[in-house]
C-alpha cells in the first residue's frame, strides 16, 4: 500500500467503498433505503441512541466479551500467542447480536412492527428473534431448506422465541436464497417491515451501519490488548462468509499498519474442487443482493451453488468492503477447508475446553498455521465469533452418530 | 427516430396503447423464443419485453423465477438472447425489443462488448431491475452511444424528486411498477395507478408502460385507458409452463390471451 485511506471516510455517501457497494435494488426499496440512511446519519451519533445501544450491550448482551489467552493451545503450537475475542459468550451465542439489537433499535424508532431476517446457520434468525421477540415485534425468518435441515436446533430455537420460520426451496436452497426471498417480502411489505440484515452485505446502508454495530468487537480487542498483552497485537484473524465478525473485529485497526489481517473464507471441499464458499480466493467482482462485491459465478454472470460444512459461511458473495480491503492489499484473505476446520473444532474441543462454532472454526484452523510461523513473543487476536452447540448434529452426522 | 419513440408516436396517432407483452428468453427451451416473438406481434403486440434469465430473481414472484431456472436448466446465456432477437430480426425490423433482466449477467460480458452486440442484434432497449439511475452513470452512455434506450422503472413508493430523476435519466418509455411487490402479485387498484400515473406525467415527458399485476383483457383495457403501454408477464408466462411439455401449444395459449387483450384495449 503507497498510502493509507481515511477508513472512516467509507463508505461514501451513497455507499461505494472503491468500485464496491452501492445500491442495486429495485426502485420500490430505493425510498426505503433512503429512508434507512437518513434515519441512520441521524442517530448513530445521537447520545440517547448510543447510550440505549450501549446499555443493550453491557446487559442483555453481557459485554464486553472477555479476551481470553489461549495458553495451553498456543504452547502445543509452538509459535505466537494466541487470544481468543470471546464473542461466542454473547447471548445467544455469537456476535449476530451485537447488529440486531443496532437494528432494532432503528427498528424501533422508524416505527416498524415487524422484522425479517435471512439466516444461514440460524444465529442471525436466532438474534433477531430475540430482540424481536424482546421488543414486541413480529418476526419472521427466511432460512434455505437445507440449511432448515441442518441448522434444526436453530430453527427451533428461534420458533421457541415466537418467531416464524420460512423454509425456502428455490435455488440453491441455502443462506443466498434465503436473501433474495427476504427481499421480496420486504418489496411486498415495505411500508410496516424492518428487514434486518445479518452482515455486511446487501445494498448501502446495510454495510455500514451492520459494520458500525459490530465494530464493537475491535474496539473492545484493541483495548483488551493494549491492556492484557501490554501491545497491540500482530495479527488479527477471523472468518469471512458475508464478513460481519470480521470487519467488526478489523475495522478499528485498520490504522494501525503493523497489524496483519487474516480473513478467512471456507475452501469447502478445497478450492482447486470448485466446490467451495470462497469468491474472495477464486471469484470476481459482479452485483448480488444489492451491491457490488466479489462473487461466485459463472462465465454467463449466473451465481453459482457454493459449498461449506459450515451453513454460515455457505454463500457466493461477500461484503463489499471487504473487496475493498482485498484490491487496496489492506487484508490478506485466505482460505481453510472443511477438514480443517473440523479438526481445528475438534482441537480447540478438547485442548481448551471451548467448543467453536465451524464458522469460527475457519478462523482458529487458519490460526493454526499462523502461530508457528510467528514467535512467543507475538500475538494474534483469533475472533472466536460462535459457540458450536448449534453444530453438534453436523458434528455428530460425521462422526456416523445418530441420536 | 428509435424504433421505440416511433412506436409510441404512430400508436399516439392512432389513438392506441402500447401492449408489451413480457417472456423469459429460453422459457422452456431456446428453439421456442423466436417464434414466440413472432407468434406475440401477429396477436397484438408493439414492443416485445424480453427477458434475460438470472440465477437470482429478486425482484420477481414465482412464476418468473421458474421460467429463469427453467431457462437456466440448458444454459440460456445473454449471448444465446442476443442471438434470437438477431433471428427475429430477420423478419421483423419493427418492433421494438427491449431486454429486461439484472445487472450481473450484462456486466459480467462488460458494458461495451454487451452494448455493441445488443445493438448489433437489433436491441432498442434495456431494462435492468436492479440498477436504478444512481448506479447506472457508468453504463448509460455507453448504451446512449449504441442507440440504446434505458428504461428504468417507478414504484408506487418512488418519491416527486425521484420521479424527475429518473424521467430525466430514461429514455424509451418509464416502467411504472403497479404494486409494491414482486412480478406476478395480486391484481392492481386502477384508481391508484390512475392518480399516481397522472403524477408520473406531471414529472416526466416519457411514455408510462404500467406492468405488476396485469391479468387478463380486463385489466388491460382499464391500465390502458390511463397509462400509454401495459405490461403483462406473468400471466404469459404461466401459459408457458402450463404448456412447457407441448412447447407446439404455446404460441396459441400465448397469443389468446394477447388477442383478448388487444381487442379489449382497442375498444
Amino acid at each position: 500500500m503507497s498510502e493509507r485511506p481515511d477508513f472512516s471516510a467509507f463508505p461514501d455517501a451513497r455507499g461505494h467503498f472503491g468500485q464496491f457497494g452501492g445500491s442495486f435494488v429495485s426502485e420500490t426499496l430505493m425510498g426505503a433505503l433512503d429512508e434507512l440512511t437518513a434515519m441512520y446519519a441521524r442517530l448513530k451519533d445521537d447520545p440517547q441512541f448510543r447510550a440505549d445501544f450501549d446499555y443493550d450491550l453491557a446487559h442483555y448482551v453481557g459485554r464486553p466479551s472477555p479476551l481470553y489467552l489461549a495458553e495451553r493451545w498456543s504452547k502445543q503450537l509452538g509459535g505466537a500467542k494466541i487470544w481468543l475475542k470471546r464473542e461466542d459468550l454473547n447471548h445467544t451465542g455469537a456476535h449476530k447480536v451485537n447488529n440486531t439489537i443496532g437494528q432494532a433499535l432503528l427498528a424501533k424508532h422508524m416505527g416498524k412492527p415487524r422484522v425479517i431476517a435471512e439466516t444461514g446457520a440460524g444465529q442471525h434468525g436466532v438474534a433477531t428473534a430475540t430482540v424481536a421477540a424482546r421488543l414486541g415485534l413480529t418476526c419472521q425468518v427466511y432460512m434455505g431448506a437445507e440449511d432448515v435441515e441442518r441448522q434444526k436446533l436453530n430453527v427451533y430455537r428461534m420458533k421457541l422465541l415466537g418467531a416464524e420460520v420460512i423454509p425456502v426451496t428455490s435455488g440453491s436452497r441455502t443462506l443466498k436464497d434465503a436473501m433474495n426471498e427476504a427481499m421480496r417480502d420486504w418489496v411486498t411489505n415495505v411500508d410496516d417491515t424492518f428487514y434486518i440484515i445479518g452482515t455486511v452485505a446487501g445494498p448501502h446502508p446495510y454495510p455500514q451501519l451492520v459494520r458500525d454495530f459490530q465494530c464493537i468487537i475491535g474496539r473492545e480487542a484493541r483495548e483488551q490488548s493494549l491492556k492484557q498483552a501490554g501491545q497491540l497485537p500482530d495479527a488479527l484473524v477471523a472468518c469471512v462468509g458475508g464478513g460481519s465478525n470480521a470487519i467488526g473485529l478489523f475495522h478499528p485497526f485498520l490504522n494501525d499498519d503493523d497489524v496483519a489481517m487474516y480473513g478467512v473464507e471456507a475452501a469447502g471441499d478445497g478450492i482447486e474442487t470448485g466446490r467451495h464458499a470462497a469468491p474472495l480466493n477464486a471469484g470476481r467482482p459482479g452485483v448480488l443482493h444489492g451491491n457490488r462485491t466479489y462473487l461466485m459465478e459463472d462465465d454467463n454472470g449466473q451465481i453459482i451453488e457454493t459449498h461449506s460444512v459450515s451453513a454460515g459461511l455457505d454463500y457466493p458473495g461477500v461484503g463489499p468492503e471487504h473487496s475493498w480491503l482485498k484490491d487496496i492489499g489492506r487484508v490478506n484473505y485466505v482460505a481453510a477447508d472443511d477438514q480443517e476446520a473440523l479438526s481445528a473444532f475438534r482441537e480447540l474441543t478438547q485442548v481448551e475446553g471451548i467448543m467453536p462454532a465451524l464458522e469460527s472454526a475457519h478462523a482458529l484452523a487458519y490460526a493454526r498455521k499462523l502461530a508457528p510461523t510467528m514467535s512467543p513473543d507475538q500475538n494474534i487476536v483469533v475472533n472466536l465469533s460462535g459457540r458450536g452447540d448449534k453444530d453438534i448434529l453436523t458434528v455428530a452426522a460425521i462422526d456416523g452418530i445418530e441420536f | 427516430m428509435r424504433r421505440i419513440e416511433s412506436c409510441f408516436q404512430r400508436l399516439d396517432g392512432q389513438n392506441r396503447k402500447a401492449l408489451i407483452p413480457f417472456v423469459t428468453a429460453g422459457d422452456p427451451v431456446k428453439d421456442v423464443t423466436v417464434p414466440l416473438m413472432h407468434a406475440m406481434v401477429d396477436a397484438g403486440a408493439d414492443i416485445i419485453e424480453l427477458g434475460v434469465p438470472f440465477s437470482d430473481p429478486m425482484a420477481d414472484g414465482p412464476v418468473i423465477q421458474l421460467a429463469c431456472e427453467r431457462a437456466l436448466a440448458h444454459n440460456t446465456s445473454t449471448r444465446d438472447v442476443l442471438a434470437m432477437v438477431k433471428a427475429f430480426r430477420e423478419t421483423n425490423t419493427d418492433t421494438p425489443v427491449v431486454l429486461m433482466g439484472y445487472l450481473n449477467p450484462v456486466e459480467v460480458m462488460g458494458y461495451e462488448a454487451f452494448a455493441e452486440a445488443a445493438a448489433d442484434a437489433g436491441v432498442d432497449g434495456v431494462l435492468l431491475v436492479d440498477l436504478p439511475p444512481e448506479e447506472a452513470l457508468e453504463v448509460k452512455p455507453v448504451m446512449d452511444a449504441h442507440g440504446l434506450d434505458m428504461i428504468f422503472l417507478v414504484a408506487p413508493t418512488t418519491s416527486d424528486a425521484r420521479i424527475k430523476l429518473i424521467g430525466e435519466a430514461g429514455s424509451g418509455y418509464l416502467y411504472y411498477v403497479s404494486l409494491k411487490g414482486v412480478t406476478g402479485s395480486a391484481t392492481l387498484n386502477v384508481d391508484e395507478v390512475a392518480s399516481r400515473v397522472e403524477t408520473i406525467r406531471n414529472l416526466a415527458q416519457l411514455p408510462i408502460g404500467v406492468g405488476f399485476g396485469i391479468k387478463d383483457a380486463e385489466s388491460a383495457q382499464a391500465v390502458s385507458r390511463v397509462a400509454d403501454g401495459v405490461v403483462v408477464g406473468s400471466a404469459l408466462v404461466n401459459q408457458i409452463a402450463e404448456n412447457k411439455d407441448t412447447p407446439d401449444a404455446i404460441n396459441d395459449a400465448v397469443g389468446g390471451i394477447l388477442s383478448a387483450m388487444r381487442n379489449a384495449m382497442d375498444q
